[in-house]
């Protein structure tokens, strides 16, 4: 019995590798049948003015999303982005192709000359992130409701409150308070927020259709600021014993009289740890989506290469799509894990006092 | 490439939206969470230790109503033996008493009898000499009938009488 179902799940793959071949050869064929991968993942890699769905034969499906945009000459602008869409013009406008701002809203100065305006439009990752920031808000808020009007003495949580006590718990002992030591109490809010918030943009953006697929953490401006917090968190409460280390350190004299060498450093140090961190997640998950994206455009470069090939192609796409699909539910993890117990550590190293030399 | 370059915008609404999610979390979600792990692992604990505290206490408790049990049985063979020494004493003592008393009423009675012998004896002899009085004056009167007897009573007792004064 359990056989039989291998072999239809066997044939079923076998069915769905001939069909991209299909609707290849229904459709135009030749230069316009060819799929530009480097177009798809990068598409799907950075940002955009609207979310894209599907595309049905001709027809978009997309979500339009406002735009919103300061010019020096004209002042505020905010509409929707479907009046841009097909390199249409909008107060002045456009997207444009080419250039140093391809994909980018840009507006023509009074030279002519195609310049960029103010803009704070909420584009495809901004949207995403606040829909993810909303689901993480209410599930927080919506977990914590439970311990209102109940007593340390009332029974532990089960269920899914259960598993996020757990898993708060987990983190809060022993990520943030292991790392920080015993000043983690200033820190826990920061650090689990900045935790559960790079999880919850992480596994959403695996997710394949609307409204999950936002690579929101594969954005380079998100893991700045993230890495930015945690910048200020450990400068701002760094310790004077934390600002003598790094202008005065326990080394030999000659290393920082003369020449402040170990100074020098320390201070670049300062700057390469939130570089580190900013760059650490945005390359992992950046890197996940690519690889996945292209794993599944396999499918459609094979498919004008002959139908056993591409069959066997999509076979393999399949298999290594599902496994690169929950490598990355792990990496989501790890990644903010990582990202949150590296923040702890900083900040716990600029929480030096004199008893810990 | 553009990947590289953080654009403002996103930047942006990360403040607006990691700021909101921040306070929001900080003062509505995580707190009350952790708070109540410790407490509640505090609250464990405690009862943890109380609980331990009141199985010492009660297998001492359990230790003192033996040696309570022990003092209790030793104390009553005490007053058992005490009471039983208490009997035989009374008894004894009744006992004496009894054999004085019945000595003392013995002795009484002996006492009595003597005196009351006595008394009959005095009584009798009294009776005796009355009587024995009465049979001399019967006697007398027979004897001293005549007057020739009466005279030689006479003289015979006046010899008597002249006789005890030589």
């Amino acid at each position: 019995m359990k056989t039989l179902r291998y072999l239809w799940l066997f044939l079923l793959v076998f069915v769905t590798g001939l069909m991209p071949v299909y609707a290849d050869n229904t459709e135009t064929g030749g230069e316009k049948g060819k799929v530009d991968v480097q177009e798809i993942v990068f598409g799907h890699i950075s940002d955009s003015y609207e979310w894209h769905i599907l595309t049905y034969g001709d027809t978009h499906v997309s979500v339009p999303l406002p735009i919103i945009v300061y010019s020096s000459n004209t002042g505020w602008h905010a509409f929707l982005s479907s009046n841009l869409a097909h390199g249409q013009e909008y107060e002045g406008f456009y997207i444009a192709e080419t250039g140093d701002y391809a994909g980018k809203v840009v507006e023509k100065d009074a030279q002519g000359n195609e310049v960029r305006p103010l803009d704070i439009s909420i584009t495809k990752t901004a949207f995403s992130l606040m829909i993810n920031s909303l689901i993480l808000v209410l599930i927080i808020v919506g977990v914590s409701r439970w311990y209102k009007n109940r007593k340390p003495s009332s029974e532990a949580p089960k269920g899914f409150v259960g598993f996020m006590e757990m898993f708060v718990m987990m983190i809060h002992d022993d990520v943030i308070v292991s790392c920080v030591g015993k000043e983690y109490k200033r820190f826990a809010p920061y650090l689990l927020t900045a935790f559960f918030f790079i999880f919850i943009n992480n596994l959403m953006g695996l997710i394949p259709i609307f409204p999950g697929g936002g690579n929101v953490t594969g954005n380079i401006a998100i893991t700045l600021f993230l890495a930015l917090m945690t910048f200020l968190a450990v400068n701002i409460f760094g310790t004077k014993e934390y600002w003598k280390e790094i202008f005065w350190p326990d080394v030999p004299t000659w290393l920082k009289v003369p020449v402040p060498f170990m100074p020098v450093i320390e201070l670049f140090g300062i700057f390469t740890k939130p570089f580190a961190l900013t760059v650490r997640l945005f390359a992992n998950i950046m890197a996940g989506h690519a690889i996945i994206l292209s794993l599944v455009s396999i499918i459609f470069i094979t498919a004008s290469l002959g139908v056993v090939l591409n069959t066997s192609m999509t076979i393999i796409s399949v298999l290594f799509s599902v496994f690169m699909s929950c490598l990355e539910v792990l990496v989501a993890f790890i990644q903010a894990y990582v990202f949150t117990m590296l923040s702890a550590v900083f900040i716990g190293l600029a929480q030096v006092h004199h008893e810990h030399k | 490439m553009s990947l590289l370059n953080p654009d403002i915008g996103v930047f942006f609404w990360m403040l607006v939206s990691f700021i909101i999610v921040f306070f929001i979390l900080a003062k509505f979600g995580f707190p009350a969470l952790v708070n109540m792990v410790n407490e509640r692992k505090q609250y464990i604990d405690e009862s943890l230790k109380s609980a331990r505290e009141a199985n010492e206490k009660l297998s001492h408790i359990k230790e003192e109503s033996e040696s309570i049990l022990v003092e209790a049985r030793k104390e009553q063979a005490k007053i058992l033996k005490e009471a039983m020494e208490t009997r035989t004493q009374i008894i004894n003592e009744a006992k004496e008493k009894a054999q004085s008393e019945g000595g003392r009423l013995l002795e009484e009675a002996r006492k009595q009898i003597q005196k009351e012998k006595d008394d009959a004896i005095r009584d009798i002899r009294k009776q005796v000499a009355e009587l024995s009085v009465e049979v001399a004056e019967k006697v007398l009167r027979k004897q001293l009938s005549s007057e020739v007897e009466q005279n030689g009573m006479i003289e015979r007792l006046l010899d008597e009488v002249s006789d005890s004064k030589k």
